[in-house]
């Protein structure tokens, strides 16, 4: 019944490690839950906005990649995570 | 003051006037004959006909069209109200784990385009032998219709007091009964305006209604395009059909003039 | 409203978080599945990586057909906003008139889409319709068949007359929240018409009009129907907005892969503004 859906290994990987980072993001808050803050952004965000921040800009910057450069996108994986990390911490 | 008013007036009747020019001139052309349609430009019908109503009521092909639309139109706001009605409820009420997170991204369903899951929603519902039926319509329209009500109705209940709930569980309600006996006759008019703002665009969307049918369940909307493609087209016998979609919407507002203001705010003013 | 922490509230969003993910996250998951293969048909694809998405992302008819997407929208909202704010203040405040002028502006927007397209397809025609008719009469050279621009601008026409309406209730109703209070105030100072407007108007505003533009800009972002029926995206290719060459793509050529590509990229330019959006309502529920 799901054939219709072409499942692929990296895509399910993709959705995997998203569904993870939630999961993760979860327990993180029933743990020490959080408070709003302000950091270099122009608005006071919780860690769950900063997240989604990072992950769209993630995405963008995944696609800047791919429309000027022919490099590999793993430096862009890489520039992303390092971006996350930065706004997670001080965003 | 007085003179203001007037120019007022005035500016909001002109308004109004080219508003309806358009749908004043289907109507006209509702009442022609295609002779006189194509002969030149009249601003009334001089030769008046009912012909073109008579067709789209004595074809099955053209009234089934409007019988479809209004079932998977009902079927979606009783799908769509039953799910965002507590839903609107918690949000209104309560602070939870990722509740502002939950929203936006039922928000951004209202947002994103439908054509967009055109593609999947027909791979999906063909999978599941759901395609061409009702039911894969309404379904595929609480996609931006579940948003859109849950944030109505969430304007519409913010602005009842807590303390009515309140005092309804220290009474000893339930919540169900107090949900149903109380809280829901209090909002009546926000469920109503949801309940339009559901019907209007489940009514008026095309491209997932024509997507997801072919012939049983198919939407007035699709067998006007299809028409339009034939070779020759009714001029007459499409503006009377035009028409016709137009006077469901017209009565429903009827019902809700003196809310639908609020409602159009989405329940925040 | 204070609004008590209670985790059990989950229980009560669950029915729409189950049906809105059977309706979006199901088909979103494809359309990522999609758009890294090729595929040929069930069970005989090839994962191609993002080949797609560098395709999608340097054609130059999608970045056109974007291009004239965001002139559209901007035009929309440029005209759309001023012109439902005018309509608003002109509206009587209360009575029989009232409501009648809000059942007579809502009329253009229960009309199905497709609908509006066949009326103006109707209303502009050179030959049977007034408007087209009347142009022609008084010299211009118009028909929106064969002219981009003519065309271009009947599908703005199409829109503002379509949609005006919608900023004008949104409007009426902020400007309804105002109490008779403030009006007296001012009249007692003697404020000219503007300051009226400009200090006690605006600013109760401000809610609606964020939602007015917002809904005018995602909903003139995936306009399909209307210009579909009206002008079939012609001529040339003047009128072809963003989400008909998504449904040209996915179902009339069936390229799959670079449709879901495609879809992907939309769903993201769409997603970015639609954040920015809402988080600038929330703030303001908040500075409230």
């Amino acid at each position: 019944m799901l054939d219709w859906m072409n499942w692929t290994p990296p895509v399910a990987i993709f959705f995997a490690s998203i569904v993870a980072i939630l999961m993760a993001m979860t327990v993180w808050e029933i743990v020490s839950p959080c408070t709003e803050r302000k950091g270099f952004l122009p608005i006071a965000t919780t860690r769950g906005d900063r997240l989604f921040i990072g992950l769209l800009s993630a995405a963008y910057i995944h696609l800047a990649f791919l429309a000027v450069s022919e490099v590999s996108l793993w430096i862009a994986l890489a520039v992303s995570v390092l971006w996350l990390l930065i706004l997670l911490r001080w965003g | 003051m007085r003179k203001e008013s007037r120019s007022r007036g005035i500016g909001i009747t002109i308004f109004i006037v080219l508003l309806l020019t358009p749908i004043y001139w289907l109507v006209n052309m509702s009442f022609k004959t295609n002779r006189e349609i194509l002969s030149g430009l009249t601003l009334w019908p001089r030769e008046f006909t009912l012909d073109n109503y008579v067709v789209i009521f004595t074809d099955p092909s053209w009234y089934s069209g409007y019988i479809n639309s209004m079932i998977y139109v009902l079927m979606n706001m009783a799908i769509t109200l039953t799910v965002a009605l507590p839903a609107a409820y918690a949000f209104s009420r309560y602070r939870f784990l990722g509740d502002k997170h939950l929203f936006f991204w039922l928000l951004s369903n209202r947002m994103a385009p439908p054509a967009v899951f055109l593609l999947p929603f027909f791979q999906l519902y063909s999978s599941i032998g759901l395609f061409d039926t009702h039911i894969a319509v309404a379904l595929a329209h609480c996609l931006f219709n579940v948003p859109l009500a849950v944030w109505i109705l969430e304007g519409f209940m913010s602005g009842v007091p807590r303390e009515y709930d309140e005092m309804a569980y220290i009474d000893g309600y339930s919540f169900p009964r107090f949900f149903v006996k109380i809280f829901m006759p209090m909002i009546g008019s926000g469920i109503g305006v949801t309940a339009f703002f559901i019907f209007m665009f489940s009514w008026v969307e095309l491209l997932l209604a024509r997507t997801l049918t072919s012939v049983d369940a198919q939407p007035i909307a699709a067998i006007m395009t299809r028409t339009i493609g034939a070779s020759g087209i009714d001029w007459g016998v499409l503006a009377a059909a035009g028409v016709l979609t137009i006077l469901p919407g017209v009565l429903v507002v009827w019902f809700v003039r003196n809310h639908v203001a609020r409602g159009f705010a989405l329940g925040r003013v | 409203m204070r609004k008590v922490p209670d985790n059990r509230a989950w229980w009560l969003v669950l029915p729409v978080l189950l049906l809105v993910a059977l309706s979006a996250l199901v088909p979103l998951m494809t359309v990522v599945n999609y758009s890294v293969q090729d595929i040929f048909g069930p069970g005989n694809a090839y994962f191609v990586g993002t080949e797609w998405f560098r395709d999608v992302l340097r054609d130059e008819r999608l970045q056109e057909s974007l291009l004239r997407q965001f002139g559209f929208s901007a035009a929309v909202l440029a005209i759309e906003i001023p012109l439902g704010i005018g309509v608003a203040l002109m509206m009587p405040r209360s009575g029989v008139k009232a409501s009648l002028c809000l059942i007579l502006l809502a009329i253009p927007l229960l009309i199905p889409w497709n609908v509006v397209g066949t009326i103006w397809q109707i209303f502009a025609r050179g030959d049977i319709g007034l408007f087209g008719w009347g142009l022609n009469e008084l010299g211009l050279d118009y028909n929106y068949t064969g002219n981009p621009m003519d065309a271009w601008l009947t599908v703005l026409l199409m829109d503002v007359w379509h949609w005006t309406p919608l900023v004008a209730l949104l409007c009426y109703s902020g400007l309804r929240a105002i109490p008779d209070a403030f009006y007296q105030a001012a009249e007692i100072d003697r404020a000219s018409r503007w300051a009226v407007f400009r200090y006690i108007q605006l600013p109760r505003l401000r809610n609606v009009l964020v939602i007015a533009v917002l809904l005018r800009f995602m909903d003139s972002f995936m306009i399909y129907t209307e210009p579909f029926v009206l002008t079939g995206g012609g001529p040339g290719s003047s009128t072809t907005f963003l989400s008909q060459t998504l449904t040209t793509l996915a179902v009339g050529q069936f390229d799959l892969g670079r449709a879901a590509a495609f879809s992907l990229v939309y769903f993201l330019i769409v997603l970015l503004v639609s954040w920015l959006f809402f988080t600038a309502i929330t703030h303001m529920d908040r500075d409230r």
